[in-house]
C-alpha cells in the first residue's frame, strides 16, 4: 500500500536519495538548500550510511569522487554558487566516467546573488559547466513528490550510463510541503551488483585504473568519441518531458520545475477563457526533450518560453524548432518569479498579433 | 639463477618517465616494495596527482585513480568512508599539496581521516617547468623567480610538518629524504609505519619526503644530492612531528 505524508522539499530530496539505496553524502551548506545536509545528516546516522560536512565545495565533490569510484551511490547538494565551485570535480568525473548525483537547489546569481529561487544555472548545467566536451544527466523535478522520486531514477540513469547526473531544482521547490506518495522498493545499497570498473583491491583480479587523461598522440580524441557515442545513445532513449494539453493545442508553452508550475496555471486561465494552450514540460533538461518539440513545431506557430532567467532554455527550444515557429518568452532572472496572470496576458499579446 | 634484487611486483612492468637523478623513483621503488611485503596490495587504492606523478597511476601495481590538482586528501577520504576495509594512499607534490590542494590537506588532518599520504617535496613545480613552488626556498631560483625567491614579493614558504602539527587530528607525522641510502632506509621505515597505523585504523599519516628534482633546479643529480643536504634539510628538518602512538604511552 502506498502511503502518503506531507514533506517539505528538501526533506523529500533527502529521503528520495536514502530511498534510492544511497549512503554516501558530503556537502557543504549554502542556502536554499540547508535543510538537505541537516536533515541527511540525522538520516544517514540512522541508516548507518556515511555524511560528511566538508570544507568546501571542492571536497564535496571530490569526495563523490572517491566514493562512487570505489562503488558507492554518492550524492551531494548545494547552490548556485557551490555549484560552480564543483564544476572542476564534475569534469574530472565526467571525463572518468563515474556515476554520482549532484542536487543544485538554484538560487538568483550571477556572484553571490541572492537566495531567491531562480533557474538561472540551466547553461552550467545542460552545456557542461567545466572544462572539456562531456554532459551531465540533468532532470529538473517540479514538485515534492519528484524531489523524492527523482534520485533514484537519477541514479538508475548515471549507472547506466557511467555518468554523472544532475537534479535542478529550486529554493522555492525545496522550502515549499506537498504530500508525497512513498512509491515502489526502498533499494538495498547492498544488493547492487559489482561494476567490473569498481575500485575495491585488486584482491584475485587484474588491477583497475580510473583516470580521465590520455596523453599519447590521437588516443583521447578517440576515447572522447567514444564518449560522444554514448551520447548520441542518451539523446536518443532518455528524452523525458510532461504533456499538458498539447494535442489540441495551438499556442505550446515550454517551462520546467517551478515555471511549469506557474505555466500550468495560466494555462487554466486560458483554457477557461477558451484560447487552446498546451504545456511541454522538459523533465530531461539534459538530453533535451528536442525530438517532442521538434515534431510540435511542424503544426505550432507560436511557442512562448517561460524560465526563471534572462532566456537559457529558449536556444534549446529554437536549435530544436529549427525556425519553423515563433518563439516568445517570459524571462524572470536574479530571482524573479512569473506569475499566471503574466502568463494569461503573454498569450493574449501572442494571439493577438495573428 | 637466483635473482637478489629486481623489481618488486607492487610495481608494473611499464618503464618509469622520471628524469635521472628523481627522488620520485626511489620513493615508487619503496611503497612498491611496502605493498608486497606488508601484504597490501590486493587491498590497496592508490590515487595519483597532477604533476610529474601523474603517472604512478601505471606504476604502482594496485587499484589507482588519477584525480584533480590537490585534491588528492578528499578524494582519499570518499574511497575510505566508502571502503573502510580497503588501504588507501595518496602520492602527492608540493605544488600538489601545498598550494592548491592546501584546504584538502589540512581538513584532512584535522579529520584525522584514516589515509595515508606521501608528499614529495622538491621545492619546485617539476612537470610545468620549475615555477616557484609553496616550498621553493628563499633566495632559490626558479622560472618564475629568477633572481631568487624574495620573501617579500613572493612570501615565504610552507613547512607542511610543522604546520599540520599545529592541529590535534594527525596521527603520524615525519620528514625524511631519499638523498642518501641512509636516508632511504629511514625514508622506507616511516613509510611502513604509517601504512601500519592506517591498517591498525589509528588515523592520518603524512610523511614528507624531502625530493631531487635536479631538472627544475637545473643541476646535475649527485648536486641535487649535495643541495638537499647541505641546503634543503637545513630548512626543512627531518624528524618526526607528530606520533601519537608514543604520546599514549
Ligand atoms: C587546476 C590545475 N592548475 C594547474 C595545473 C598545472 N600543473 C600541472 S602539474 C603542476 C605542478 C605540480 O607540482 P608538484 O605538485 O610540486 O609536482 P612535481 O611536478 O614537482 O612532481 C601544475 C601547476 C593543473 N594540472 N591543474
Ligand atoms: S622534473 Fe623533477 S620531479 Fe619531475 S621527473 Fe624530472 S626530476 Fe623528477
Amino acid at each position: 500500500m502506498a502511503e502518503k505524508e506531507l514533506m517539505y522539499g528538501n526533506h523529500a530530496l533527502v529521503e528520495g536519495v536514502i530511498y534510492a539505496g544511497c549512503r554516501f553524502f558530503a556537502g557543504y551548506p549554502i542556502t536554499p538548500q540547508n535543510e538537505v545536509p541537516e536533515y541527511m545528516s540525522i538520516r544517514m546516522n540512522e541508516v548507518g550510511g556515511v555524511f560528511l560536512q566538508t570544507e568546501s565545495e571542492l571536497a564535496a565533490i571530490n569526495m563523490l569522487f572517491g566514493a562512487a569510484s570505489a562503488g558507492a551511490r554518492a550524492m551531494t547538494s548545494s547552490s548556485s554558487p557551490g555549484i560552480s565551485l564543483m564544476q572542476e570535480g564534475l569534469s574530472y568525473i565526467a571525463g572518468a566516467d563515474v556515476p554520482v548525483l549532484v542536487a543544485n537547489i538554484v538560487r538568483g546569481g550571477p556572484g553571490l546573488g541572492n537566495i531567491a529561487p531562480a533557474q538561472s544555472d540551466y547553461f552550467q548545467s545542460v552545456k557542461s559547466g567545466g572544462h572539456g566536451d562531456y554532459h551531465t544527466i540533468v532532470l529538473a523535478p517540479n514538485s515534492v513528490q519528484e524531489l523524492f522520486e527523482f534520485p533514484k531514477l537519477a541514479f538508475e540513469l548515471a549507472e547506466k550510463y557511467r555518468n554523472p547526473a544532475l537534479l535542478l531544482a529550486d529554493g522555492l521547490l525545496g522550502q515549499m510541503m506537498e504530500p508525497v506518495e512513498i512509491k515502489g522498493e526502498p533499494v538495498d545499497p547492498k544488493s547492487l551488483p559489482e561494476q567490473d570498473w569498481w575500485l575495491t583491491g585488486c584482491k584475485g583480479r587484474e588491477r583497475r585504473v580510473i583516470r580521465s587523461y590520455d596523453l599519447r598522440p590521437g588516443k583521447l580524441e578517440e576515447w572522447n568519441w567514444r564518449r560522444w557515442e554514448k551520447y548520441q545513445t542518451i539523446i536518443k532513449n532518455e528524452q523525458r518531458y510532461e504533456g499538458i494539453k498539447i494535442d489540441d493545442a495551438e499556442i505550446i508553452i515550454v517551462a520546467y520545475g517551478t515555471s511549469s508550475r506557474v505555466a500550468e496555471a495560466g494555462l487554466r486561465i486560458a483554457r477557461e477563457k477558451g484560447i487552446k494552450v498546451g504545456l511541454l514540460r522538459p523533465i530531461t533538461l539534459w538530453p533535451f526533450p528536442a525530438d517532442i518539440i521538434s515534431e510540435l513545431s511542424k503544426r505550432i506557430e507560436n511557442f512562448l518560453v517561460i524560465e526563471m532567467s534572462l532566456g537559457q532554455m529558449i536556444e534549446d527550444v529554437k536549435l530544436a524548432i529549427e525556425g519553423r515557429s515563433k518563439v516568445h518568452f517570459i524571462g524572470h532572472p536574479g530571482g524573479g518569479l512569473p506569475n499566471a496572470q503574466e502568463v494569461y496576458n503573454k498569450i493574449v499579446e501572442i494571439r493577438g498579433k495573428k | 639463477m637466483k635473482l637478489l634484487f629486481g623489481r618488486p611486483s607492487g610495481l608494473t612492468e611499464i618503464k618509469q618517465r622520471y628524469c635521472p637523478g628523481c627522488g620520485h623513483g626511489i620513493v615508487h621503488r619503496i611503497i612498491g616494495e611496502l605493498l608486497v611485503e606488508m601484504n597490501i596490495r590486493e587491498k590497496a587504492i592508490g590515487i595519483a596527482p597532477v604533476g610529474c606523478s601523474v603517472f604512478a597511476d601505471e606504476y604502482f601495481n594496485c587499484d589507482m585513480i588519477q584525480v584533480p590538482h590537490g585534491r588528492a586528501p578528499a578524494v582519499a577520504t570518499g574511497i575510505k568512508r566508502a571502503r573502510p576495509d580497503c588501504f588507501v594512499f595518496s602520492y602527492q607534490g608540493d605544488g600538489d599539496l601545498a598550494a592548491i590542494g592546501t584546504a584538502e590537506t589540512i581538513h584532512a588532518a584535522a579529520r584525522n581521516e584514516n589515509i595515508t599520504i606521501i608528499f614529495i617535496n622538491n621545492a619546485i613545480y617539476g612537470m610545468t617547468g620549475g615555477q616557484l613552488a609553496p616550498t621553493t626556498l628563499p633566495g632559490m631560483r626558479s622560472t618564475t623567480s629568477v633572481k631568487g625567491r624574495d620573501v617579500v614579493k613572493q612570501g615565504y614558504p610552507i613547512r607542511v610538518c610543522e604546520l599540520l602539527n599545529g592541529l590535534d587530528g594527525p596521527y603520524y607525522l615525519e620528514r625524511v629524504a631519499v638523498d642518501t641510502p641512509k636516508n632511504i632506509i629511514k625514508t622506507k621505515k616511516a613509510i611502513k609505519t604509517a601504512f601500519q597505523y592506517q591498517l591498525d585504523n589509528k588515523g592520518f599519516s603524512l610523511i614528507e619526503v624531502l625530493s631531487m628534482c635536479p631538472t627544475g633546479w637545473g643541476v646535475t643529480p649527485i648536486q641535487a644530492k649535495k643541495w638537499i643536504a647541505e641546503v634543503m634539510a637545513k630548512y626543512y628538518p627531518m624528524g618526526e612531528f607528530r606520533n601519537r602512538a608514543k604520546e599514549v604511552k
